[in-house]
């Protein structure tokens, strides 16, 4: 009898993917049928590395888990260990880095448009879209010293302050990135090529994404209206009135699907216009550290007993941090939630029953970051067991001993 | 066959794979002009087909060795044996005579047959995605296609390029039948990224779909084969659309009276610019501004849309002739 099944691996490496994961896909046709994922391919101990350090180097070993937002992670970390040492940012320092924030929400948001549009084989747009991004890209190298990873935060404050010429180049890319953004709007927005392409595609209602418990925009997308930056607000967020950005509130009605996303996506690029106007026009003066001298800092964290858990709301959605200081100069328990571990889980019940033209919309549309979220690696053997910490170190030594065999 | 045809299906293959490589080269420059890219250099494509001749060509353990080696083969002879029907501005094709637009269409199917089943053949399930949807493709574009040379032989009562030519059509119908000639013309038009497997109908070679879909476990000399089929396959379709829509000679419409070596010169370029025109207008300008269609709404577009434009044509031809 003829094979009625394909067997597609997409993944670990495969042009739809930035990053290593794996989606196994059984397709009759063009249909799929049944559906797997596997994550795990870009564990690197972080968290682990983060306990051995201390605070102020475990921080710029935050902005090292994701790639693209990376000021998110060091964000909920100074949040996280501000609340835990009962110390709070001077006004000044709370507007920068919200300033700094949104600037990345900007960038971020930009390269999903970018990278959707190559999903989906719109190259030009791709090409377009990044043009665009290039200024914000700019505006942060000339404000923090780097196009990405900018060391911008420190734990009760910022680093560096925002002088008279930063803030007329934040004024100008204002202008422009408003007028971009109209654009964006009518080309991906009236784009009819777009639009077949995502609309009904990678669709969640309400009750599945609460149920998987989808975050940020894909759930903002579907109708919820969540964003810790309206739920719990922190920083300058709470004198700004954030509210979240729903479909229902753009043009009334809510499909879920990767076109809401994209809609979703392009109005928070103007709602984080609005915030960094607001702050650069209300930016407090004042100091922008609370404690100056780090030695003091540390001092004070090794002196702090106690755990705290904090969020901030990234571009993919919301970013928990949790910390332990336990008499040590570092957090002694640290534990990072990223927004695509979540975001991921919808995969497998949106691709059921999609076709294959649809699995880079579906892997792309919740702009999924895979070293954010593995934080685990499980080893196991060739019947599916899996193996224990003695069995790893044991199979680790065995193969050091291989190798120094073959090198004599 | 005297010798001076034998020189022409020398020389005529030769020239289109040395012509197709160029086009393909300039699209890729203009594309990337247009998408605020520098672009690669125009002899980028040659040094592609130079690297991929040098490099080990990969037969996969599951495939199907003779047919997945035959296929390149077939598909890059097909495409020059595609180049020897095809009327060269003032010079008649080598082949004249031995088959005609029926004959073409054929050879177009057979290259895209042949990428097919070498998808089929080689195992992997990216290149079988791919080449079901490649058929599925084919079966959809081919009525319209069909209509397009249904409607010239209405025309001409002939299937023969050279007669098609010699005569520019615009010249010998009504204006009933001007009209639907253009319908025709907009729809091989359209067609024309389909059957190129060019953007937005590259369908079967999606690569952040199905990773190049077809051509996935291809590699070394068979690659550049198919390279060079499909380099001289977009030639080769624009440059029958030019034969069909505008054989128009730059003497006719100066006025001049060349004769021998610059008449044969002049009018070698003027179909050459023609070609480049009609090749970036359906080419390279649509792979700019689209993004990739779904297999299903490629096909509607092509049952539905195409095919009504392209029916509507050949009735107006109908009634008008």
């Amino acid at each position: 009898m003829a094979k009625s099944t394909y067997y597609i691996p997409v993944g670990p490496i495969h042009p739809a993917l930035k990053e290593p994961i794996r989606v196994e896909a059984e397709v009759e046709g063009e249909k799929i049928v049944k559906v797997d994922v596997k994550r795990g391919f870009a564990h690197r101990g972080i968290e682990y590395m983060g306990m051995k350090r201390n605070a102020i180097q475990t921080l710029y070993l935050s902005e090292r888990i994701c790639g693209i937002c990376s000021i998110s992670h060091p964000y909920a970390f100074v949040i996280t260990a501000e609340k835990a040492l009962g110390i709070e940012a001077p006004p000044r320092a709370q507007y920068i880095r919200t300033i700094i924030a949104e600037l990345e929400r900007i960038h971020s948001h930009i390269l999903w448009l970018g990278v959707i549009a190559h999903e989906m084989g719109f190259d030009t747009l791709l090409f377009w879209t990044w043009k665009g991004r290039e200024k914000v890209l700019d505006l942060l190298e000339f404000i923090t010293g780097n196009r990405i990873n900018y060391s911008m935060y420190m734990i009760g404050g910022a680093r560096r302050d925002l002088k008279e010429k930063h803030i007329r180049a934040i004024k100008d890319a204002i202008d422009y990135y408003w007028k971009f953004t109209e654009h964006m709007k009518e080309i991906f927005l009236s784009d009819p090529v777009y639009k077949a392409r995502t609309r009904n595609v990678a669709k969640v209602s309400k009750d599945i994404a609460l149920k998987l418990n989808l975050v940020g925009p894909i759930a903002r997308a579907a109708g919820i209206r969540m964003d810790v930056r309206q739920d719990m607000p922190y920083d300058a967020y709470a004198d700004i009135d954030v509210r979240a950005v729903v479909p229902q509130d753009i043009v009334g009605e809510v499909y879920g699907d990767a076109y809401d996303v994209t809609m979703v996506r392009i109005y928070e690029i103007e709602q984080s216009l609005d915030i960094i106007e607001y702050c650069v026009d209300n930016l407090p003066e004042g100091k922008i550290l609370a404690i100056p001298n780090y030695v003091a800092l540390l001092a004070k964290i090794r002196r702090t007993k106690g755990e705290a858990i904090g969020a901030h709301e990234a571009p993919r959605g919301e970013v928990i941090h949790y910390l332990k200081f336990d008499g040590r100069d570092g957090p002694s328990v640290w534990k990072v939630i990223a927004p695509s571990y979540n975001n991921i889980n919808s995969w497998g019940p949106l691709l059921i029953g999609a076709e294959v033209a649809d699995i880079p919309i579906v892997v792309a549309y919740i702009d999924p970051c895979m070293c954010c979220n593995d934080r685990v690696a499980v080893v196991k053997t060739k019947d599916g067991n899996e193996l224990g910490y003695t069995e790893i170190r044991k199979k680790c030594l065995e193969k050091t001993e291989k190798i120094r065999r073959e090198l004599k | 066959m005297t010798p001076e045809t034998i020189f022409y299906s020398v020389a005529f293959p030769l020239l289109g794979v040395f012509l197709g490589l160029v086009y393909k080269g300039i699209d890729r420059r203009i594309s990337a002009r247009l998408t605020s890219r520098i672009g690669p250099p125009i002899r980028q494509p040659f040094w592609d087909v130079g690297k991929l001749l040098l490099k080990e060509t990969i037969v996969p353990k599951n495939a199907i060795a003779w047919l997945f080696n035959a296929m390149p083969i077939l598909a890059f002879a097909s495409s020059l044996t595609l180049l020897l029907y095809i009327p060269f501005g003032v010079l008649k094709a080598p082949l004249e005579g031995y088959g005609d637009l029926v004959v073409i269409l054929y050879l177009l199917t057979l290259q895209s047959l042949a990428m097919a089943i070498g998808g089929f053949a080689s195992g992997s399930p990216f290149s079988s995605v791919g080449a079901q949807r490649e058929m599925v493709l084919m079966m959809s574009y081919e009525m319209p296609l069909a209509t397009v040379i249904v409607g010239f032989a209405l025309i001409y009562r002939s299937f023969s390029l050279t007669t098609i030519a010699s005569t520019p059509v615009w010249s010998i119908v009504s204006p009933l039948a001007a009209f639907g000639v253009l319908l025709l013309f907009v729809a091989l038009l359209t067609v024309t990224p389909a059957e190129l497997a060019k953007l937005p109908f590259d369908i079967a070679e999606a690569e952040t779909e199905i990773a190049e879909g077809m051509l996935a476990e291809y590699s070394g000399r068979n690659l550049a084969l198919f390279y060079l089929s499909d380099a001289v396959r977009g030639f080769a379709m624009a440059a029958i659309e030019v034969v069909l829509f505008f054989p128009f000679t730059l003497s006719s419409i100066l006025g001049l009276s060349l004769t021998g070596f610059a008449l044969y010169a002049v009018e070698a370029l003027w179909f050459l610019l023609k070609v480049l025109i009609i090749y970036l207008l359906a080419v390279t300008l649509v792979r700019t501004s689209f993004g990739r269609f779904k297999i299903d709404q490629a096909s509607r577009i092509f049952w539905v849309h195409v095919n009504l434009v392209a029916l509507l044509g050949l009735a107006l031809i109908w009634v008008g002739v």
